[in-house]
């Protein structure tokens, strides 16, 4: 990964969580924030294309999350209702109400399906990646450490991952965020709980395998500290791997919290996301003529797990080639 | 000779390959591996194929037996087994000749056996499938043929698995294997590579018998000229996808005929000579890669006889030298070259100063729960010497030098560095100046550099971290320094290691281990994973800089020939003991301990000007976890005197202030041994 695509990820992501986790104490300045990420996206979005022009899974798999993270920051500036507005209910999709097309139909409150959509994608998108990059600092860690340090470091690190990992999924969600309160930040310690444990164990594997190179015995005998090892010798080693598995996680993450939503749990109403708009829709869904206030969103989120997984797949065929 | 062509005529060759092409698909399109090789292996006899790494050795075996896999095609030429075009076989007819009339033998034993299955199941699955043969019956075969590879314990080990039997024995099953459907070609791919010294020698044996025992032709491939030599008959030297040179082995390595086996030959050290009688001529240069091969002949760039216009003109042929020993060279200067002309002198001959003691060590011991790994280590080294020690895998010698980098502590004993007490002092407690005068050379030049790092900031981080020097530029300058010591170019510091060959690697490791001047430097089989080309380049090198800085050298290895030729003095391990230490020449001439005296003569030697005596060792090392009472050489020792050797440790006898061997055999036998080589003269 070379700087530019990272100050390119930076330009995106900073902008997209600032908005969608601090939009009221950002006042005025929200409306300008998320400008520049809408070029940025499209740059990172030809760059991919360029260098992955090997693998057509990869290339179908980042065309799916470009559009996504597309519609994301460029849902303030698109010509679109309030998500939250109600403006007439139970509208099919393709119907004009008061001047105003409704592509996608309206729910049973008379809210834009089209709309809510486009924010709901913003809230899976934001939370989603800061869980699993948040997870990812916590497993890798872990992870470095029980590899290197082995000893008590590993016993104590392993017994707590397997203890976590011995709760199911779901009963470990519920148990955080009846405990720590519902919120965005909440949900976030619960991904990291389940998904830690798991990173840390590939992580430590990875670790183990290098610790025994040539280049770390000679990092040891010059006498470095653990943590320069850890960090400098170890990790960019470890990526390649973990890279793959990261996309793989991003779309575990996002059924995760669209779950938690539909059950309630997670992020609250009455702003929109993909979760919240399939457990809304659930009763009115019952009769086929209203089911497209569930479909929209239950395939929206599918497009996009589906295009987190077919990355992972492109890069692991890529990885595997050379 | 007209009675030779009609011998020929009425043979029919097991194996011929007629002008063989193979090539594996690359992303920018075929990439030649193989081209235009040409093979007669006649009934019986045994071809050598010898080259460096990437030479097309190993695809020309796959290609006989048809396992190229998806991306490697023949792509012109045929090969004929008995006749029939083996390239036209299909399913049922491939698969009763592969593992039946064709068997391979791999250079990983354990990746050829089933972990899950016993050692008898899998023998007597082969004449079962291959014959129809009853159980019974097959396992009794099974049985005999145990014995003819000399495993005395053929009941025990029918019944034991993969993992209950040590490297020489599983290597003997292997061979058992493919001998027991009774093939009439065997291809055998660096059989012996994974095997310790010792242990290879007994199996070199076992191999060279084949032919005269089943007659079965074979196919030798191996890296190593001197276990050609010993196995062969005839031999094909490779190079870059091409035979560059064939012919008998007596002719070709009495008389060779081609630049680049020439350079083979200067660049491996012989049994008798230091590197100050006869410094060893490495060949410049590396191989060409596959994609971007020369015009005209491919050794061109590196060989020294080389004519602009006439050798990069057009491909080269084969052309035939002696037609009697089937001799021929494809080089076009072969009537130009003066064969016979002693190679040309390598730098200046300066014997090192041997100044005074930097390192002792003394009664050094280390015991990891019930292994004794080093047992009452007592040696010492001066400054400006190479002190080798020597040993087969499990003798302790990489445990010494953990205790000596501080990543290990010992139990008891001391090691003093200029006055400094190291055997019980974590690196992690070592300041950085101890630190900076003690570094050490990694064994495998693909694990040495961190693949993330660039060269440069590899070498730089330990210039930074030891100390050396602070301020940016100078450490820039200094790493630039310290790539034209071991003669990188400068602008291999922006680059990372996969661009690198294992040679370059192993070069950076070198520049790295004396970035900080060191005093004593640790290197742990430096050249064991390089080509042989490459091995010549990187020893000069450690001598040349060695000499210019006068640095302590600790050479661990298990080559007696690359340590005969660069060290002072050597210490002979056996199970974590000392059996013996003294200077070069004296641990190579009489009296040698018995153990000293085997792995001489196990040390594979090419050049036809020397002979040696076969001393070979029954049994395989023991463990180091329940090692032998009294001397731990006496299970495998041909002098073994019973009620002394098993039960006593062996006492320390002097026979010079240097020379120390520890045996309970009398002095006066110890003096009457014979040496092992010989010059002969032609």
């Amino acid at each position: 990964m070379n700087s530019r695509v990272v100050i390119l990820l930076a330009l995106i992501w900073f902008p997209l969580t600032a908005y969608v986790m601090f939009r009221s104490a950002l006042g005025a300045l929200a409306n300008y924030l998320l400008l520049p990420a809408i070029p940025s996206v499209i740059v990172l979005y030809v760059l991919a294309l360029r260098s992955w022009r090997e693998s057509w899974v990869a290339i179908v798999g980042v065309s799916l999350v470009s559009f996504w993270l597309l519609m994301a920051v460029a849902a303030p500036y698109l010509p679109l209702v309030d998500p939250n507005k109600p403006l007439v209910p139970f509208l099919a999709p393709g119907g004009v109400r008061h001047g105003i097309l409704f592509l996608l139909g309206s729910d049973m409150r008379g809210r834009d399906v089209l709309s809510r959509t486009v924010w709901g994608c913003q809230r899976v998108l934001v939370w989603g990646i800061t869980a699993t990059s948040v997870a990812y600092a916590v497993g890798a860690g872990c992870g470095l450490i029980a590899g290197y340090l082995g000893g008590w470091w590993d016993e104590f690190v392993s017994f707590a991952s397997n203890v976590l990992l011995s709760f199911p999924v779901m009963v470990l969600f519920i148990l955080v965020l009846n405990l720590l309160g519902q919120s965005g930040f909440n949900i976030i310690i619960a991904v990291t709980c389940s998904s830690a444990p798991v990173i840390m164990r590939i992580v430590r594997g990875l670790a183990l395998d290098a610790k025994s190179r040539d280049y770390i015995q000679a990092a040891q005998t010059r006498g470095e500290h653990p943590l320069w090892i850890m960090l400098v010798e170890l990790l960019p080693n470890v990526r390649g791997p973990i890279i793959v598995d990261a996309s793989l996680r991003l779309g575990y993450t996002t059924v995760a919290i669209t779950t938690l939503t539909f059950l309630g749990l997670g992020l609250q109403p009455p702003d929109p996301d993909w979760g919240l708009m399939i457990k809304e829709a659930a009763t009115a869904a019952l009769l086929w003529k209203y089911s497209y206030m569930m479909i929209v969103p239950a395939l929206s989120v599918s497009s996009l797990i589906l295009g987190f997984n077919l990355i992972a797949d492109g890069l692991r065929e890529m990885s595997l080639r050379d | 000779m007209s009675a030779q062509t009609n011998a020929a005529a009425r043979a029919t060759p097991i194996l011929e390959c007629r002008n063989l092409s193979i090539a594996y698909a690359g992303r920018t399109g075929d990439v030649p591996a193989v081209i235009d090789f040409n093979l007669a292996l006649m009934p019986g006899e045994a071809h050598g194929l010898v080259g460096e790494s990437g030479c097309g050795k190993s695809t020309i075996a796959l290609a006989i037996m048809q396992y190229l896999g998806r991306a490697g095609r023949v792509v012109g030429g045929r090969i004929l087994f008995r006749g029939r075009d083996l390239l036209a076989m299909k399913g049922e007819e491939l698969r009763s000749i592969r593992g039946g009339a064709i068997a391979m033998v791999y250079q990983e034993p354990m990746a050829s056996l089933n972990p899950s299955m016993t050692i008898g199941a899998q023998l007597i699955e082969v004449p079962m499938y291959h014959e129809s043969m009853e159980r019974r019956a097959a396992a009794a075969r099974a049985q005999m043929m145990l014995d003819r590879v000399r495993m005395a314990d053929g009941e025990r080990i029918m019944r034991s698995y993969p993992h209950q039997i040590s490297g020489g024995q599983q290597q003997r099953v292997v061979i058992a294997m493919a001998l027991l459907s009774n093939p009439a070609l065997l291809l055998l791919d660096e059989p012996t590579t994974a095997l310790d010294v010792t242990v290879e020698a007994g199996i070199v044996d076992l191999i060279r018998n084949i032919s005269t025992e089943f007659g079965t032709s074979m196919l030798y491939i191996s890296h190593n000229l001197g276990l050609v030599r010993e196995t062969c008959d005839r031999v094909t030297v490779m190079y870059s996808g091409e035979a560059v040179e064939v012919g008998s082995v007596a002719s070709v390595f009495r008389g060779m005929r081609h630049p680049y086996t020439r350079g083979l030959f200067a660049s491996m050290p012989v049994p008798s000579a230091d590197k100050n009688s006869r410094p060893l001529v490495s060949i410049p240069g590396q191989p060409p890669p596959p994609r971007a091969r020369p015009p005209g002949c491919f050794f061109g760039p590196r060989c020294a006889s080389f004519v602009a216009g006439r050798c990069d003109a057009r491909p080269v042929p084969l052309s035939s030298i002696d037609a009697s020993q089937g001799h021929a060279s494809r080089c076009l200067r072969v009537d130009e070259i003066a064969w016979d002309a002693a190679p040309a002198p390598g730098p200046g001959n300066i014997t090192a100063t041997v100044g005074d003691i930097v390192l002792k060590v003394q009664d050094l011991s280390k015991r990891f729960r019930h292994v004794t790994a080093n047992d009452g280590l007592t040696f010492d080294a001066r400054r400006g010497e190479t002190v080798a020690i020597v040993g087969e895998s499990g003798c302790g010698k990489s445990t010494f030098a953990r205790i000596l980098m501080g990543l290990i502590q010992a139990n008891s004993g001391s090691i003093d560095l200029a006055g400094l007490e190291l055997s019980k002092l974590p690196v992690t407690r070592r300041n950085a100046n101890t630190i900076r005068s003690l570094q050490m050379i990694f064994q495998n030049p693909f694990d040495t550099l961190n693949p993330s790092h660039t060269v440069g900031s590899q070498i730089a981080r330990v210039i930074r971290k030891l100390g050396v020097l602070r301020d940016e530029s100078g450490v820039r300058e200094r790493v630039l320094d310290l790539l034209d010591l071991v003669k990188l170019p400068r602008d291999f510091a922006e680059r990372r290691p996969r661009q690198l060959s294992g040679g370059q690697k192993q070069r950076v490791g070198v520049a790295r281990a004396f970035a900080g001047n060191p005093s004593v430097v640790v290197a742990d089989e430096p050249l064991s994973a390089l080509d042989m080309s490459v091995q010549a380049a990187v020893t000069e090198l450690l001598i040349d800089i060695q000499r210019r800085e006068g640095t302590t050298l600790l050479f661990i290895s298990h080559d007696l020939s690359v340590v005969r030729y660069l060290s002072d003095r050597i210490v002979v391990m056996y199970l974590g003991q000392i059996m013996e230490q003294g200077r070069t020449h004296e641990v190579f001439t009489p009296p040698y301990h018995p153990y000293t005296e085997a792995l001489l003569s196990a040390v594979p030697i090419a050049d036809q000007r020397y002979a040696k005596r076969k001393v070979l060792l029954t049994g395989e090392i023991p463990s180091a976890a329940n090692p032998p009472a009294g001397c731990p050489f006496s299970t495998r020792c041909p002098y073994r005197i019973v009620g002394t050797c098993d039960r006593r440790p062996p006492p320390v006898q002097e026979f010079s202030a240097s020379h120390r061997i520890a045996c309970h055999l009398p002095r006066e036998e110890l003096l009457a041994m014979q040496p092992v080589f010989e010059e002969v003269t032609q």
